[in-house]
């Protein structure tokens, strides 16, 4: 049976994974550009090695808890379709190598936008990796539309 | 692909473009020699690659061009038009065999035996006579309306050539050649052919001198855009590794360290300002081709124009150069198609029988501007109404109610297109919304101006998504901002902020007399300023205290013609800034047109100055008031329920104001027009007599000052009501002002209605027609009668 490689991270209680292959690099904390008027969920940008990077802040897209203050957040550096986008998570994981059998489709229950961001989660021993989809994590609703005119 | 043929074909096409518009210069400057010689050169260095390379049937036609071109240079034969056709139609030959060379690679020779045939024919037939003229002429048509289209489609190739080629056999102008060319033709390539094939390296070494010699002094390297963009971000990484090394330097308090590390700064600077530049290119790149584009079309069309090109240097991304190739020269054609009249139909407008096509870039607001204008008919707004109403696009009752901007931008649909009769150069109705997709694919717009019977200029503007610009940097709220240079007028800094003013809650500076709206960054951004209780819209009175404690600092920006001013936190520093497209969850923001990383690789976002201008609506009104004439500048934002009042100065101390609706127009004479009629002061105004009636003489004055009689001109407001007009003179006119004035009426005074504060000072809100019937009894009466009557 397949398996699969993810890169594992943490965020609030949960343990979440994106496939090895969609990851670009994994950076610490950084100092970063506020946006103003920007989404909430947008942290600020990064400067990653010349390219401007936006940072996601996960735990607010995924509709969690705040992060308690002082904590510093990693970047995982993901690519997208439209170009590398910055997750901050709470803490890196190790790679695992989990069974395409280990799979199951979110229940239910589960409902709202954070539905759509959560394509299942792999039963492992005594936890649940939850696989986020990048893209749709990435993809914010249209950041604003001009207040004047 | 062979490498060799590679270079040659890159090396080929690039000269052909040049000989494009040597050509069509030389057509206007015959006699210059230097333009001849180097015509010749490319053409020989493109038989001489080919022989090399073994493209007999290349050679050949490059031959023929050459021997044409021998004759020119020796002054035996005369440029006319049919030789200049001939000779292009020839360049658009070479480029129809380059494209079939790349679609099938280095044997393409093989491929087209026909062709070759009648290759042949020419160079036998070819110095025979002269190019009749319709033939040449119609030959060049179809190449140059679709070149690009020649190198796309290598089948339509060969067909276009021939009948290119079938023109030239007329030709009497290659005489003496005549025996030579065909055994050089022949004979030449086959033993190249064969070096080149066995031995692929060997004719590199005498080819690279042979295209040096040609390229006249400038030296050049192709690079890939991708080793560019790669060479880019490490040069970003290194300039970043350099400020640590500095930071850790200045600490280190060692002199050897601290010596390297800053000529490791000055050489890492010089580096990366040079790595950013590699990738621009000014814009006269892809405008270079227009001309010959032009003249074609205005061959073809039997149009007389000229074309004038300003701010070729303007320095563009070569990404979105690319991008935006195609979308300017369908935009070129379709105003030399449409736009721009037969010679006949512009003598019977009165204008020059030559049309004037004009295209200009410049960078604006942190965009590139490219403008297309002509001085042609101009749109038809009606017509384009009555188009998109049969083509469903619109409703009648909605295309009635556009405005003719809108109207205009109507062209943009797809399906939409009003040429009367379908050209071969536009017409078909899918050019334009064509220009607009891929203008907006690269984040930019389009708009369409006209004028009925001046013009049309169409604007593109792109974004900078990697331009480097010069750009204030500024702080507010604990990050820093870029502003473009470009919309930057100048800075002001006010020691405290008495100097800022409200228009009803919307602050304002007086900057040399003039009001400057104020528009605030960090309440725009929504973003806690730095300092509490920074001015923002608050009422005067509540702020002033804080106000009038701290220095405020004004970037003075202009946005479509309308100047205001950002109010920032701090003022830093220029920088030359390289512009990064925002990722694209942050692009919907019009705040910002992209970002940018600090020298401490830190990132900025670059400020929008029109988005910003239209967030906080300082140009939604000036665009409405444009046409309110002198006074358009000073105009104030404000609420719908508020009042335009003119503010006008009554003595010294005196001020009034008029409602602006009852104000028809402000007028400045020489006191001289001053008349009389019995004791009634009048003036003769187009063509009326009107009465003048002196405000000093109405509303005393505090301290009457008689100013108007130490001046030589009057201020008049022209006031109109029915079809009677009276002038009312004021000694000075000072100001336009929004204001929902709270009037109070105090001691009641014939001709004011109360008294309100106005910029701070207490203004007489004047009850004009009271004035006007004290001063002209009956003149009221008898508008009153005029109108009952009606």
């Amino acid at each position: 049976m397949a398996s699969q490689q993810f890169c594992t991270f943490h965020l609030d209680a949960y343990l979440f994974g994106v496939p090895v292959p969609q990851v670009q690099e994994v950076i610490r904390f950084q100092e970063m550009t506020r946006v103003p008027l920007a989404p909430e969920v947008v942290e600020g940008m990064i400067n990653l090695r010349g390219q401007i990077v936006v940072a996601i802040d996960l735990r607010r897209r995924l509709e969690l808890n705040e992060r308690a203050a002082g904590e510093l957040p990693i970047n995982v550096v993901v690519r997208t379709p439209d170009g590398a986008v910055s997750l901050l998570v709470d803490e890196i994981g190790e790679v695992i190598e989990v069974e395409q059998g280990s799979f199951e489709a979110p229940p239910e229950t589960l409902r709202g936008a954070v539905r759509s961001m959560i394509l299942g989660v792999h039963k492992l021993e005594g936890k649940l990796l939850h696989v986020l989809d990048t893209e749709k994590a990435c993809q914010l609703p249209v950041a604003e539309s001009v207040a004047a005119s | 692909m062979d490498e060799i043929v590679k270079d040659f074909l890159i090396e080929s096409n690039e000269n052909l473009d040049r000989l494009d518009q040597e050509l069509v210069k030389l057509e206007s400057e015959p006699s210059s020699k230097e333009l001849l010689a180097s015509i010749f050169r490319t053409i020989h260095t493109i038989k001489g690659s080919c022989g090399f390379l073994g493209f007999a049937c290349l050679e050949k036609v490059a031959h023929a061009g050459e021997s044409l071109l021998s004759l020119l240079r020796d002054g035996k034969l005369a440029l006319t038009e049919e030789v200049t056709s001939g000779l292009l139609a020839m360049v658009d030959a070479v480029r129809c065999m380059l494209a079939a060379i790349q679609a099938t690679e280095h044997d393409g020779e093989n491929d087209y035996p026909e062709l070759r045939e009648r290759l042949k024919q020419l160079q036998g037939g070819g110095e025979a006579k002269p190019a009749s003229s319709p033939a040449a002429a119609s030959v060049s048509k179809p190449a140059a309306v679709a070149p690009s289209a020649a190198e796309a489609a290598a089948t339509v190739s060969p067909e276009t050539t021939i009948r290119i080629l079938d023109a030239g056999p007329d030709s009497p102008i290659l005489p003496r050649e005549e025996s030579s060319s065909p055994a050089n033709g022949t004979s030449h390539p086959a033993v190249a052919g064969k070096v080149a094939s066995s031995q692929d390296e060997a004719p590199a070494p005498q080819q690279i001198p042979d295209a040096r010699a040609h390229d006249s002094g400038v030296e050049t390297v192709r690079v890939g855009v991708n080793l560019l963009d790669k060479l880019m971000n490490l040069v970003g990484e290194l300039v970043l590794a350099r400020n640590q090394l500095l930071q850790f330097s200045n600490t280190a308090q060692d002199a050897g360290l601290h010596t390297v590390s800053q000529r490791m700064n000055l050489i890492a600077t010089e580096l990366q300002e040079d790595v950013m530049k590699t990738r621009m290119q000014p814009i006269g790149n892809i405008w270079n081709k227009f001309p010959r584009t032009v003249r074609d079309l205005a061959h073809s069309c039997g149009k007389e124009v000229r074309l004038e090109m300003v701010g070729q240097d303007t320095e563009l991304d070569r990404t979105i150069i690319e991008a935006i190739k195609d979308p300017l020269t369908h935009l070129v054609r379709n105003s030399m198609d449409h736009g721009i009249e037969a010679p006949e139909a512009r003598r019977r407008a009165g204008k020059d029988a030559t049309g004037v096509l004009t295209l200009r870039a410049f960078h604006e607001g942190g965009q590139v501007n490219i403008e297309i204008s002509d001085d042609g008919a101009g749109l038809n707004a009606d017509r384009i109404r009555r188009k998109a109403v049969e083509r469903g696009l619109t409703s009648s009752e909605q295309a009635a109610r556009m405005p003719d901007r809108d109207i205009f931008n109507l062209i943009f649909l797809p399906g939409f297109s009003t040429a009367e009769k379908i050209t071969n150069v536009s017409g078909r109705g899918v050019g334009m919304d064509v220009v607009k997709t891929n203008v907006e694919k690269i984040g930019g717009t389009v708009d369409v101006q006209s004028v009925a019977g001046k013009g049309t200029t169409v604007r593109v503007k792109i974004p900078l998504t990697l331009a480097i610009i010069p750009a204030l940097i500024v702080r507010c709220s604990g990050e820093r901002f870029a502003i473009p240079q470009i919309s930057l007028t100048e800075l002001v800094r006010l020691e405290s902020g008495k100097a800022i003013e409200t228009v009803h809650g919307a602050p304002v500076h007086r900057l040399r007399g003039q009001l400057l709206p104020l528009v605030y960054l960090s309440q725009t951004l929504n973003v806690a300023p730095r300092r509490t209780g920074a001015g923002l819209a608050l009422p005067p009175v509540a702020e002033k205290k804080e106000n009038t404690l701290q220095n405020v600092n004004i970037v003075v920006l202009q946005a479509e013609g309308q100047a205001f001013g950002l109010v920032v936190d701090d003022i830093l520093d220029t920088e030359e800034i390289v512009v990064k497209p925002l990722g694209k969850q942050l692009k919907g923001i019009s705040a910002y047109s992209g970002a940018t990383i600090m020298g401490d690789g830190r990132v900025a976002l670059i400020l929008d100055v029109l988005g910003l201008a239209q967030r906080t609506q300082v140009i939604a009104e000036a665009r409405d008031s444009e046409h309110d004439g002198r006074h358009s500048e000073i105009v104030k934002s404000g609420s719908d329920e508020e009042h335009a009042l003119l503010l006008a100065e009554n003595g010294l101390e005196g001020r009034v104001a008029i409602p602006l609706s009852l104000v028809a127009r402000l007028e400045e004479f020489p006191r001289s027009v001053i008349e009389h009629a019995g004791t009634q002061e009048v003036m003769q105004y187009r063509g009326q007599i009107i009465p003048l009636v002196r405000l000093s003489q109405v509303i005393p004055a505090a301290s009457d000052a008689e100013m108007l009689a130490n001046t030589n001109s009057i201020q008049v407001v022209v006031y109109a009501e029915g079809k009677r007009t009276v002038g009312l003179i004021v000694d000075r006119i000072v100001d336009i002002v929004e204001e929902r004035a709270a009037v109070e009426p105090l001691t009641p005074r014939a001709g004011v209605v109360g008294s309100f504060v106005t910029q701070r000072q207490v203004t007489d809100l004047l009850d004009v027609p009271a004035i006007v019937r004290a001063a002209v009894p009956g003149l009221l009466d008898a508008v009153a009668a005029e109108t009952r009557s009606t």
